[in-house]
Parts: structure tokens; C-alpha cells; sequence
């Protein structure tokens, strides 16, 4: 693991794509966030109904919340990479992994 | 042992920052890590660097008292993230070279942004080196034995000289260590508390001390006639009440006992508590004697019935993560939570701490800390909160520098994921470590902070002393971190492009190197000065500030062609001066100050709700007042 001057990215071919994916993909998450706000702030005692193994929603939704992060990353990283690879070839500076 | 476990820590890091010293040669190297640190790497780093004395200490200890409510910090730390990666860290990387400001000023070459961004950067992570500090502190106290001001100088010592020497590089290492080695123990702490289960009597464990068995808190019976109390055990007499009847002094063979007094079931309860006397000549008494080694407050947590079967020795055996859980919320198990009560008693100061009896089903769902059902104002700070949590993480300096450390926007990409799945695991852990801590008896009653390594404890003082070696590593690789970020503001975003000074890079780092070590004695000062005060609402104030200051103005960047530089300047300003102002007028702060909470000038704790749309107003209508069709310079 060298420490050279820091790269200069290149021009990012699917730039576009990737911003607008990832706007979409924020406002899914920032929906569901919401969703927990309002809950919490309106019926908050919904928060104790079991949902599923003993647990009550409020941990299901609060482990969802975390899982469905790392889900929709995944996901966001796969799209992300494919349009990389689609579009490397026409742009003819990819961006290195 | 526990001391050579820690030294031994320290030792390591230390020896990886002077070793790798030798390989930082450029301001890039210094500032940036040569940015090829590989992405695996980094996105460990990243959650080394985010995990800090509020995500271990802080989050565990405030779920360790109110449940639900600090797990809620979890959650909303952690969809920062979403933030972070779906709206920023691409981008991001396309516009700078070293730190965020120079990213806002990409378009612009504005002195007016490269002040602002530069001064938000330093403001930020002095809040955010405050709570590092003061958990420094809260640390060394029951590992040492030492004051507090010994661990903040201690933690301050070390940081400057891995900063000093090495820069990014070694901190980015540093970090890794420390993230993953937090992350491991605590994976084996929770595997310890599901593996031991759940008693109803717990051993009192402290450090230091001998393990002592279950101490059985008097309750007793009473009614009440014509305004007077009366035991249901004659033995006892009442020879006070105070707190507005809350706390009933009882004497029996000649010896004063406090009492809270709680209604149960449509019956009058009293209840044993624990308190501290400071008299007027100022001795110190705790539950009745003089205080001393002997005689201190007791560790406390438990459960007072478990689904329903109370008495002694009920215990649960081995239980699965989610039957924990399960046990846990169910509405007929009971956990004993405790809360503070401060009066005079004469020329006495008393504090109070009484038990409260509270169903599972209330602890494991939001509302003992953040008032959900309360009024108006209650909720909205609850959403202020969730807001600023869900804003400030994609707008922490210290984080966004390390976007730099990759070189590509994809590896950048993969980072954070990485960092994503990393601190997702840790917070699920800590709502097991801060339920352990619950209800284990070994929550000390002053403060909650140390909660997760007092847990550790009950298991063994090999695995106190290496959680807490942990804990100071984390404060160790969040302050480093926050440091660099200071030091690249100052070196820099100021002395550099502000002013123009056109340094060399040996300059350059010698400068950054110089800010490292002043920042790090401010942070030393602040450490000290702060003791006592809660790590995660400090921490809260920099997500509040980074959020209102940063956040509007790198999305507006990244999404509005209209932005202008003056826009950019002008909502960073008005963003830290709104959520500053908030937070220093607020209830939280004029108890700090010694005046009423009642009196405060703003009655939200959590400034987000306002400071974060006020920042967006303003660039907006300033963008718009100051559009230049030719020229984008300020």
C-alpha cells in the first residue's frame, strides 16, 4: 500500500446515471424513515404490537431500517457497476476499481 | 492486567504511527493518504472513524437507562449513511482534492466559501472532539483509578503525537484496527450476555471491588390518611418527606432510611432508594454513612420479574439474540430503571436515585426519553432529532475527508458500503449491550457512559480491560481524524488558498502539523472543562451544526445549477450560527448554566427542525439575489 499524490478522478461516464439512481434510491429509504418518524410521533403505541419471533415493531422496523440500508447499497453498487462496465468501453476512461 | 492489556493498545498504535511516518512524504500523503488506501481498508477506517466514544459509551449507556429511546440514535446514525452514499460520495469525489471545501469552492474559487467551509470544518469538530474527550476521561476513571483530567490529557498526548508524525495514514490504519477490534468484542460481549441469560438477581459487579451478591431493595405497603403516611410495618416511623411527598424519610432502630413513594397497581408503594447527602460543612454521605471506599453508591440493573414469575433466582438460561428481545419487551416482565431527585433536606443537599419499575413492553419501544406521547413542542423535537441524525453524517467533516483516501468515485462507492454493513452490525449490537448492561447490576447510578465496559466487567476483568483498551482506541482514532480534518481546514482551505500564502508542501504539512498539535491542546482544554457532560448530546450538537452548516450547501452544489458562490457562503453561516444559537438558548443548556430550564429562550433541545431549512432558505434566496450570467467568482 504505496502513498502516492492522490489521483485525479477522470470524467465519469455514467455520472448521470449514478446521480439519478442514487436520488431515487434516497428518497425509497428517506420514505420508510419517515414512515418510522411518523409513526413514533402519531401512534406511538403501534410500536409495541409483536410482529414476528416475539419481537415488537419497534425492533423489526428498527432492524429493518439498518438492514434495508446495506440492502439498497448493495443494490445501488451492482447498478452502478454494471452501467461502469456498459458505458467504459465508448467513453474510454473507466473509472478503476 | 488490565493496565498491561492497555498499555499494550497503545503501544501498537503508537508503533503503526511512526512506522508508516516514514512513508508520508507529500501533502497529499499527509493530508489525504495518497488517496490509495484500497477501499476495503478504508470503509473499515471509515467505521473506525465513525464509531466514536458516543456510538460505543454513549448509545449503550443511554439504552443501558431509557431502552428504546438510544437505540433510536443507532438508527438515525446509521441512515445518515443512505445520505452519504446515494446523494454525496460520488460526486463528491470529482470535485476536491483534499477536503470538502475545497469541493464546495470547485466552481467558484470563493474566499468567502473557503472561509466559511474552512471555519464550519474547525466548529464542527471542536463539538465533536468535546464528547471524545470527556469520554477519554469517563474512561481512565474506573480503569486507573485516575481523575478525569488525566484521561483527557492522556488521549490528547497520544493523538497529537500520531497526528503530529504521521497524518492520514496512520490514523487511516489506526482506524481500521480499532474498528474491527470494536466490532469483534462486541460481537462477543453480546454472545456473553445471550449465552448467560436473564436473572432476576443479578450479582453487583464494579471494578475493582469484590463481586457482591444481589442487594434486595426494601418495599413496603402503606396507605395514607388525612395527608399522613402510614408504613404497613409498624417498625417503621416517618420522619420527613420531601420532593413534594416523592421521597418519605423513614427511621427504624434509629437509623434514617429514603423512600420513594410510587403508586403500583392502585396500591401505595415505598420503595428503598440510594442517595448521596452533601452536607453543608461539605462531607460527603452516601445512603446514610460517610462516604468512602467501602461505602459508595451500588452498582444497580435488574429485572424485578421475568414474563410474569417474580422472586429470587429467576432466571432464564441461554437465550437466542431475538428470545432475549422477546423477554425483554413482553408487557409482564418488569425492568427497575432508575431516576434522579435532587432537593435540600435543611442545609443538605440530597440526590435522590429511585427505583421505577417499568414493563418491557415500555422499554423496548420510544418514550421514556423522548416524549412521543407528550406535547407539541415534545414531538418536535423528537423529529428535530431524527432529522439532524439522518443530515449530519454525510456532512461531518472528518468523514467526508475520507472520500479522498480512494482513488475513484467506485471505490469510494464500495467504501461506504462497506462501512455501511460494518456499522449496521455494530449498532444492532449495542441494543444488546445496552439491555445487558440494563439489567445485569452494573450500571453505576452517576453516570451511564461507562455502561458497555461495566458490562464487560460482569464477565471478567480480561474482558473490562480489553473492551475498554478498545474504547480508548476508539476515542484515540475519532480524535486523530478529527484533528487531521481541523488541521487540513487550517493548513489548507486558510493559510493556503485563503490567504494565499503559496506554501510548499513541506510547508504545508509542517503548517497542518502545527494546527494539529494546537487543535489538539484546545481539545485537551475542552476535555476538561466539559466533564460530566452527556457524550451523546454533545455529539448530537455536531450533527446538528455539520448538518445545518455543510449538508445544504454540498447537496445545492451537487443538484442546483443556480447555486452561487455567495449562496454557498451565506448558508454555512447562517446554518452553524441558527443551530449554535438553538442549542446555547436551549432548556438543556440553561441547566447547564444553573438557570431554569423553564426560562430558556427556545424550548427546542435539538435545533435541526429550524437550522437546517434556514440553511437551505438562504442559499436559496441568496443564490438567486447574486446570479451572475458571466462569472461565477466572488
Amino acid at each position: 500500500m504505496l502513498h502516492e499524490p492522490a489521483d485525479q478522478s477522470g470524467k465519469a461516464c455514467a455520472s448521470a446515471y449514478k446521480t439519478r439512481l442514487g436520488v431515487r434510491m434516497f428518497l425509497l429509504y428517506g420514505a420508510v424513515y419517515v414512515g418510522f418518524v411518523a409513526i413514533n410521533v402519531i401512534k406511538p403505541v403501534l410500536m409495541e404490537t409483536i410482529v414476528v419471533f416475539g419481537l415488537n415493531l419497534a425492533v423489526v422496523y428498527g432492524f429493518g431500517l439498518i438492514v434495508a440500508a446495506l440492502v439498497q447499497a448493495l443494490v445501488y453498487n451492482h447498478l452502478c457497476a454494471a452501467k461502469e462496465k456498459e458505458l467504459n468501453g465508448s467513453c474510454g476512461q473507466g473509472e478503476t476499481d | 492486567m488490565a493496565i498491561v492489556i492497555f498499555a499494550l493498545f497503545v503501544g501498537l498504535v503508537l508503533f503503526l504511527s511512526f512506522y508508516l511516518a516514514r512513508r508520508t512524504k507529500s501533502s497529499s500523503g499527509y493530508f489525504a493518504a495518497g488517496g490509495n488506501i484500497h477501499w476495503s481498508v478504508n470503509g473499515i477506517s471509515f467505521a473506525g472513524d465513525y464509531l466514536s466514544a458516543a456510538s460505543f459509551l454513549g448509545i449503550c449507556g443511554m439504552i443501558s437507562t431509557v431502552g428504546y429511546d438510544g437505540f433510536l440514535y443507532s438508527i438515525g446514525y446509521l441512515a445518515g449513511w443512505i445520505v452519504a452514499l446515494f446523494v454525496v460520495a460520488e460526486s463528491l469525489k470529482q470535485r476536491g482534492k483534499y477536503t470538502f471545501a475545497d469541493a464546495l469552492d470547485s466552481s467558484f474559487n470563493s474566499k468567502g466559501i473557503q472561509f466559511a467551509a474552512a471555519l464550519s470544518t474547525l466548529v464542527v469538530s471542536i463539538c465533536y472532539l468535546i464528547p471524545q474527550m470527556v469520554g477519554a476521561g469517563a474512561l481512565v476513571t474506573p480503569l486507573f483509578g485516575l481523575p478525569h483530567w488525566a484521561g483527557v490529557i492522556m488521549v490528547g498526548t497520544v493523538v497529537i503525537i500520531i497526528v503530529a508524525t504521521a497524518g492520514m495514514t496512520s490514523t487511516t490504519y489506526v482506524q481500521f484496527l480499532k474498528g474491527g477490534l470494536l466490532i469483534i468484542f462486541s460481537a462477543i460481549l453480546v454472545a456473553c450476555v445471550c449465552i448467560r441469560g436473564l436473572s432476576t438477581t443479578p450479582d453487583r459487579v464494579a471494578p475493582n471491588t469484590d463481586r457482591l451478591p444481589f442487594y434486595e431493595y426494601k418495599k413496603l405497603a402503606a396507605t395514607e390518611s388525612n395527608g399522613t403516611l402510614i408504613p404497613a410495618d409498624a417498625s417503621y416511623s416517618v420522619s420527613g418527606t420531601y420532593a413534594g411527598g416523592k421521597i418519605v424519610k423513614l427511621r427504624k432502630d434509629g437509623q434514617d432510611i429514603l423512600f420513594s413513594k410510587l403508586a403500583e397497581n392502585g396500591a401505595l408503594v415505598l420503595r428503598e432508594t440510594q442517595w448521596k447527602s452533601e452536607k453543608a460543612g461539605g462531607a460527603l454521605w452516601v445512603n446514610g454513612a460517610p462516604a468512602s471506599e467501602e461505602n459508595k453508591l451500588r452498582p444497580v440493573g435488574h429485572l424485578e420479574r421475568i414474563q410474569g414469575k417474580t422472586g429470587a433466582e429467576v432466571t432464564t438460561g441461554s437465550l437466542s439474540p431475538f428470545k432475549l428481545l422477546a423477554i425483554l419487551g413482553d408487557k409482564d416482565t418488569t425492568a427497575v430503571r432508575w431516576k434522579k431527585l435532587t432537593f435540600a433536606d435543611g442545609e443538605d443537599t440530597v440526590t435522590a436515585y429511585c427505583q421505577t419499575p417499568t414493563p418491557g413492553n415500555e422499554v423496548l419501544r420510544p418514550g421514556l426519553k423522548f416524549k412521543v406521547e407528550g406535547t407539541g413542542m415534545d414531538r418536535l423535537n423528537f423529529v428535530s432529532l431524527m432529522l439532524a441524525l439522518f443530515c449530519g453524517t454525510a456532512a461531518l467533516p472528518h468523514i467526508l475527508i475520507r472520500y479522498y483516501t480512494v482513488p475513484s468515485p467506485a471505490c469510494a462507492r464500495k467504501s461506504t458500503i462497506v462501512a455501511i454493513a460494518a456499522i449496521g452490525f455494530f449498532y444492532i449490537l449495542t441494543l444488546f449491550m445496552g439491555l445487558g448492561a440494563m439489567t445485569s447490576g452494573v450500571l453505576n447510578l452517576e453516570s451511564n457512559n461507562m455502561s458497555a465496559p461495566l458490562l464487560a466487567n460482569s464477565f471478567g476483568t480480561f474482558l473490562f480491560a480489553v473492551i475498554s483498551a478498545i474504547a480508548f482506541a476508539t476515542i484515540l482514532g475519532t480524535v486523530s481524524g478529527l484533528i487531521v480534518a481541523a488541521s487540513g481546514a487550517v493548513a489548507h482551505d486558510i493559510m493556503d488558498k485563503l490567504f494565499d500564502l503559496k506554501l510548499t508542501d513541506h510547508q504545508k504539512v509542517f503548517a497542518g502539523k502545527a494546527t494539529a498539535i494546537i487543535v489538539g491542546v484546545i481539545a485537551i482544554v475542552l476535555g476538561i472543562l466539559f466533564k460530566g457532560m452527556n457524550v451523546s448530546f454533545l455529539v448530537g450538537w455536531a450533527f446538528a451544526v455539520a448538518a445545518s452548516a455543510n449538508l445544504p450547501a454540498i447537496v445545492m452544489l451537487l443538484f442546483w445549477k443556480k447555486t452561487t458562490a455567495k449562496g454557498i457562503t451565506a448558508s454555512i453561516l447562517v446554518g452553524m450560527s441558527v443551530a449554535l444559537g438553538i442549542i446555547l438558548a436551549s432548556p438543556s443548556m440553561y441547566e447547564r448554566y444553573g438557570l431554569a430550564a423553564a426560562d430558556a429562550l427556545v424550548s427546542l433541545d435539538n435545533p435541526g427542525i429550524i437550522s437546517i431549512p434556514a440553511s437551505f432558505v438562504t442559499l436559496v434566496i441568496v443564490s438567486l439575489l447574486t446570479q451572475n450570467p458571466k462569472a461565477k467568482t466572488a
